[in-house]
């Protein structure tokens, strides 16, 4: 047993997804945030160097918020444009285009959505716009399902990442099926970024002690009472989480062993 | 999340259209075209390239990615392309999201 060493605690820190290096494990949305500046403090206190953004309509009658590039500056983080919202694999194809054409990376986040109720996605289409998005040079990191199938069909069809659920989006229940989780980290290549359903610091410390690449959340940040305390915790979560995993846990047993000598008592 | 006309909004009322342009070719005053702009029918200055549709509604291209007739244009071709009676147009950003 030797404790974490420099190279591990590395390990903990760095993804590689396609031609990028991340120093976090931590990818963060950028929805929900009641101000700018409660966004930019959140993504700062959480290390992370890639963000979601998501693409829609400017409004023309000036109601709404401006674009968030206003706030966000592209050199600090990562953009990771998704296609959210989008029913269709033409639909997030549309979306995918036009977050590339904005100009900042090749990099998209794929969501094709199959439920209004649950927002579980519609994995045959994401397969399918996968593909096409894969041919056109986009490094597609893919929202899926807690499913080995799906997961490995994903890879197949090229995509630089694939993002299975922990439960569904903006619920915060945690991961609700380890045990698919971490059978999908077994049997892919590419990296396994679990994706949605993370409601607290323990949620995303549990996820990566299942020995996957990396953690996207938005809800559990951006709706705390304090988001930049959360970031920090979230940071720190998965940072312990990876180094547990990498420590490699005790096995768990139902009978109590104690951990003190049985010898040597006093008569 | 489609990008679809919203049948929701009413239509903006349309500036007493010209049709005439002036003899060199210049736009008559007034003159105006309709597109349709993110989902409504907007009245804009007739003869406008892309570039200057953005200026019209001061919006930053550098911000903006625009889509006309279900095709993404390139920035660089913004000058060229021209605004045209009819046109479907989406000016996209970035927002928040997850």
């Amino acid at each position: 047993m030797t404790t974490p060493s420099a190279a591990s605690v590395v390990d903990g820190a760095s993804l590689r997804i396609a031609d990028k290096v991340l120093g976090s494990r931590l990818i963060i949305g950028t929805g929900k945030y009641s101000d700018n500046e409660t966004m930019l403090a959140a993504l700062r206190a959480s290390g992370t160097d890639m963000v979601t953004v998501s693409v829609r309509r400017v409004d023309l009658d000036r109601t709404k918020e401006e674009g968030i590039l206003f706030h966000l500056d592209p050199d600090e983080f990562l953009l990771l444009p998704n296609t959210a919202g989008c029913y269709t694999a033409e639909e997030a194809i549309r979306y995918a285009r036009l977050g590339r054409a904005a100009g900042f990376s090749e990099f998209v986040k794929l969501e094709v959505i199959g439920d209004q109720t649950t927002l579980l996605p519609d994995v045959q289409a994401t397969i399918e716009a996968a593909k096409v998005l894969v041919d056109e040079g986009f490094h597609v990191m893919a929202y899926t399902n807690d499913d080995l199938i799906s997961a490995l069909r994903l890879e197949d069809a090229g995509c630089a990442a694939v993002m299975p659920l922990a439960s569904p989006i903006g619920s915060g229940l945690g991961v609700v099926n380890p045990y698919f989780i971490r059978e999908i980290k077994r049997r892919l290549t590419v990296p396994v970024i679990v994706d949605a359903g993370v409601g607290t610091a323990s949620d995303a410390c549990v996820t990566m002690e299942q020995g996957v690449d990396g953690v996207l959340m938005n809800t559990a940040i951006a709706l705390a009472d304090d988001p930049p305390a959360m970031a920090a915790a979230m940071r720190l979560a998965v940072e312990a989480g990876r180094l547990a995993y990498l420590a490699g846990r005790m096995p768990s047993r139902e009978i109590a062993v104690p951990s003190s000598p049985t010898t040597g008592m006093l008569d | 999340m489609t990008l679809i006309d919203d049948e929701r909004h009413p239509r903006e009322p349309m500036p007493n259209p010209t049709t005439a342009a002036r003899a060199d070719g210049s736009p008559a005053e007034g003159e105006v075209v309709e597109v349709h702009l993110n989902g409504r029918t907007r009245a804009v200055p007739a003869r406008l390239s892309v570039r200057a549709l953005l200026e019209h509604l001061a919006l930053e291209p550098e911000m903006i990615v625009v889509e006309r007739n279900h095709e993404i244009l390139d920035r660089a071709s913004y000058d060229q392309v021209p605004v045209v009676a009819g046109d479907r147009i989406e000016l996209v950003h970035f927002v928040g999201g997850g």
